[in-house]
């Protein structure tokens, strides 16, 4: 409270001052100061500022536009694949049957109990991503993340209705006249057309794809399909078109999460102060000069192409989703100074010391790119480059390891499944019930399982008890023989009621097991259930 | 907090507290952030108008919705009663037997069986239907009435010696103790006794097929294996409702009780009485 307090002596001067301006003297001034006021208060929010990312050209813009097609066409058109599974199931290539409870993957066939596959390609995905960063930092963000590849696309459209970098700066400031309403509203009327067409493709994967859409188009669709193409929809145009890099500065978990996964070997965009610093605008005359100057000539092509809005010279920064559009901008500028490439590049942190030390002396001076460049103009032998063999590392093999083990424990699960399964249900109450001849009957609830898209016989009977006698009530017994054929409709489960009986000459002492049988003799699979069968207490 | 503090790495107010040294940076929020917030906000009053929410002195605010919790589940049950509506009806145009040989119908009528049977049968026959002295267990082959689905139908609708009811099952063991002496009814005890196992007096039990035959062969047989039509059990099975032992089965000579049930055609309709005999068919496969 120092600035609120009054000398003592200021206040008699001030009393004495009042008093001289013929002002009642008995007003005792308080002694507050505004915490709040305009000079010292916090805005609420700080707005954002836009980015108006320049187009880039490059080899890393070419990747981003193949890798861009790829996944937009895996995403839209996957769900129109078809795979003929006979008259029994859909014949969608990879469709999600929620309604039905079945996972169609090409040949595969998921059913809710075998969800842990879904699971184990979850996990693997979580360590593929592990593996990713480790190796080449984060391509996941720079490449293949959806919120980066619709932010592409956003551009493209933004680009084409209202130019580069520089117009669409002038566009912004501007006022309003009709050349920019109309530019506005044929930009957010493309970018509402790309988000309805990505809330629309969701859908398909989750029913039959040309019915739902016939069904989309005439309004005869279920409310949900509706408003998950509406949620879809506000998502991407609110993400794609409005947020933007805030989602990945802001919302998104996975840049924090990384910040923990690099290590000095992680590739990283990386602006090779050793070779552009110091940076200046008339590095070509200071040089001719023999003045010590960087290979940056500070054009900010860099800053200009930047989704993310940051600067990379300023060093390796969260908000950098290492989409490598940078490198491009820079090579181009190297390329016309006709100077070497990589003033800007994919560099792990290891070999950028190496390579600081190298112009600094080990640090004992501050850098001078005299020191990595020869006489005749190019990098001295010293100055290390990028080499694939950093890749392997003992963190990604370790990663490499994980994520193939789960995938080869997935292979082989997949490989030895069952498509027949019997499971056996013992009735709790009563346990056991005893008939009026003097036998033991003991109920069970069999399912069985026909886990293929086409109609089956399967045999059930019982093994491992002396005379013991199987009963369905709702079957007819086969002839010859204990066992009953149980017609199960294409991938269904059937339900029995089932009653063992063991006749009172063959009476047990005690509980024991036996075995539920379910056969299939076409294709010869078997499985078998061990059960128990439960006697009065002796 | 007149005194501002500035870090000095970043250049940005921190808001004045310190924690072992550590001291955090007073951001502003993103812009978007501070809407989200101010939007929930908004939300909440408007939830708080359309549903139920505001605490009155002896009720609450109802909402503009008037949605409770209680009229949600009515709207699922009166949904789930509408998707069963058909199969129901079915059932109650079918007969029994015709309902037994359709899968569709029998699955479902099984399922509803069990339900009501929990809800008003398990109090006496026990959850599974297992019983207990005095009080059939559904489970086995051993019918007083009969196990067919007919008979069982017929015994839950009308019910046994239920008074109410003008169709129900009738039987009335008389008291042999006042017809029969003492010795006698130890000698037919220890007979009986004898049908399904071995007696503790092989002269006694002799002596007991003279006056079994005089006295309860015309309602249990002379083979001693019962009559369905009068409810009369089967003496000759290894199944007894009052305990087997022969100090038992005098007991039921001497001074019989008689189980009642109630009939339960007037109280859950035919359909429900049709579905539950459907179930206690399926306990024990029926006869």
């Amino acid at each position: 409270m120092d600035t609120a307090t009054t000398d003592p002596k200021d206040k008699k001067d001030m009393e004495a001052e009042a008093r001289h301006a013929g002002e009642a003297p008995d007003v005792e001034p308080l002694e507050a100061s505004p915490v709040n006021s305009a000079k010292v208060r916090q805005p609420l929010y700080a707005a954002r500022k836009k980015v108006f990312p320049k187009r880039a050209s490059g080899q890393f813009r070419q990747f981003k536009w193949l890798v861009m097609a790829i996944t937009l066409g895996i995403y839209y058109l996957t769900p129109w694949l078809r795979w003929d599974r006979g008259p029994f199931a859909p014949d969608q290539a990879i469709l999600i049957d929620l309604a039905h409870r079945r996972f169609y993957f090409f040949f595969i066939e998921i059913w809710p109990q075998e969800f842990f596959f879904v699971a184990g390609m979850l996990v693997m995905a979580g360590i593929g991503l592990f593996l990713v960063t480790s190796a080449v930092g984060r391509a996941w963000c720079g490449y293949t993340c959806p919120q980066t590849v619709w932010v592409d696309l956003f551009l493209v459209v933004e680009r084409a209705v209202e130019g580069d970098r520089n117009a669409r700066m002038r566009l912004e400031n501007a006022p309003w006249s009709f050349d920019k309403i109309s530019k506005r509203v044929i930009k957010h009327a493309i970018w509402l057309l790309i988000a309805v067409a990505t809330g629309g493709a969701w859908i398909f994967y989750f029913a039959d794809a040309p019915t739902l859409l016939m069904e989309f188009v005439t309004g005869k669709a279920a409310p949900v399909a509706y408003m998950t193409v509406a949620v879809l929809t506000a998502t991407t145009y609110v993400f794609g078109g409005l947020m933007r890099e805030q989602v990945c500065t802001y919302m998104c978990p996975w840049p924090r999460i990384q910040a923990a996964m690099l290590d000095e070997h992680s590739l990283t965009v990386t602006y090779n102060a050793w070779r552009g610093e110091p940076r200046s605008k008339h590095a070509k005359k200071m040089a001719a000069r023999g003045e010590k100057v960087g290979d940056c000539v500070d054009c900010n092509a860099c800053v200009a192409v930047c989704p993310m809005g940051i600067d990379i010279r300023d060093g390796l920064q969260l908000e950098c989703i290492t989409c490598a559009l940078c490198i491009d901008a820079c090579d181009n500028i190297m390329d016309k100074l006709g100077k070497e490439r990589g003033l800007i590049s994919y560099t792990t942190l290891a070999t950028y010391s190496h390579n600081m030390a190298l112009a600094t002396e080990n640090g004992v001076h501050p850098a001078d790119p005299r020191r990595v460049y020869g006489p005749d103009g190019k990098l001295v032998p010293e100055v290390r480059h990028f080499r694939w063999k950093i890749l392997a590392r003992p963190r990604t093999l370790v990663y490499l390891a994980a994520w193939s083990a789960i995938g080869v424990a997935l292979l082989v699960a997949l490989g030895s499944r069952d498509r027949l399964e019997v499971n056996v249900l013992h009735d709790r109450n009563p346990q056991y019930v005893k008939l009026s001849d003097g036998s033991i009957r003991n109920g069970y609830s069999v399912k069985l399982l026909n886990m293929i898209p086409e109609p089956r016989t399967i045999l059930l009977k019982i093994e491992g008890i002396p005379g013991a006698l199987l009963d369905i009530p709702e079957l007819e017994q086969l002839a010859g023989g204990y066992s009953y054929a149980v017609p199960v409709d294409p991938d269904k489960l059937r339900n029995l009621k089932v009653f063992v009986t063991v006749p009172k000459d063959y009476a047990l002492k005690g509980d024991s097991t036996f075995r539920f049988i379910a056969e299939d003799k076409q294709s010869n699979e078997r499985d078998v259930y061990s059960a128990k069968f439960f006697t009065p207490e002796q | 907090m007149s005194e501002k503090h500035i870090d000095e790495v970043s250049g940005v107010e921190t808001t004045g507290h310190e924690w072992d040294g550590i001291r955090e940076l007073n951001n502003p929020l993103p812009r978007w952030w501070l809407w989200t917030f101010y939007f929930t906000i908004i939300w909440a009053i408007g939830y708080t108008i359309v549903y139920p929410a505001w605490p009155g002195l002896t009720t609450n605010t109802k909402g503009l919705f008037n949605w409770s919790s209680r009229g949600a589940v009515a709207t699922e049950m009166a949904a789930a009663d509408a998707a069963k509506a058909s199969l129901v009806e079915k059932i109650a145009n079918t007969d029994l037997p015709g309902i037994l040989a359709d899968n569709e119908m029998r699955t479902f009528a099984t399922a509803a069986g069990a339900s009501t049977f929990k809800v008003y049968c398990s109090q006496c026959h026990g959850s599974g239907a297992q019983g207990g002295p005095g009080y059939p267990n559904l489970n086995d082959d051993d019918w007083l009435w009969g196990g067919d689905i007919d008979a069982i139908h017929t015994t839950i609708a009308h019910g046994i010696r239920y008074e109410q009811d003008d169709d129900t099952r009738v039987s009335e063991m008389p008291a042999f103790g006042e017809i029969l002496e003492p010795e006698q009814i130890k000698q037919v005890a220890a007979y009986v006794a004898s049908l399904s196992g071995t007696p503790s007096d092989e002269a006694a039990a002799k002596a007991g097929a003279t006056v079994f035959a005089e006295n309860c062969a015309a309602c249990h047989g002379e083979d001693g294996r019962g009559m369905k039509e009068v409810g009369a059990p089967n003496l000759a099975d290894s199944l007894w409702l009052y305990g087997s032992s022969e100090d038992a089965i005098a007991a039921q000579i001497r001074n019989p009780k008689h189980g009642v049930m109630p009939a339960w055609n007037a109280r859950l309709g035919d359909t429900k009485v049709k579905e539950l005999a459907v179930y206690v068919h399926s306990l024990g496969g029926g006869s």
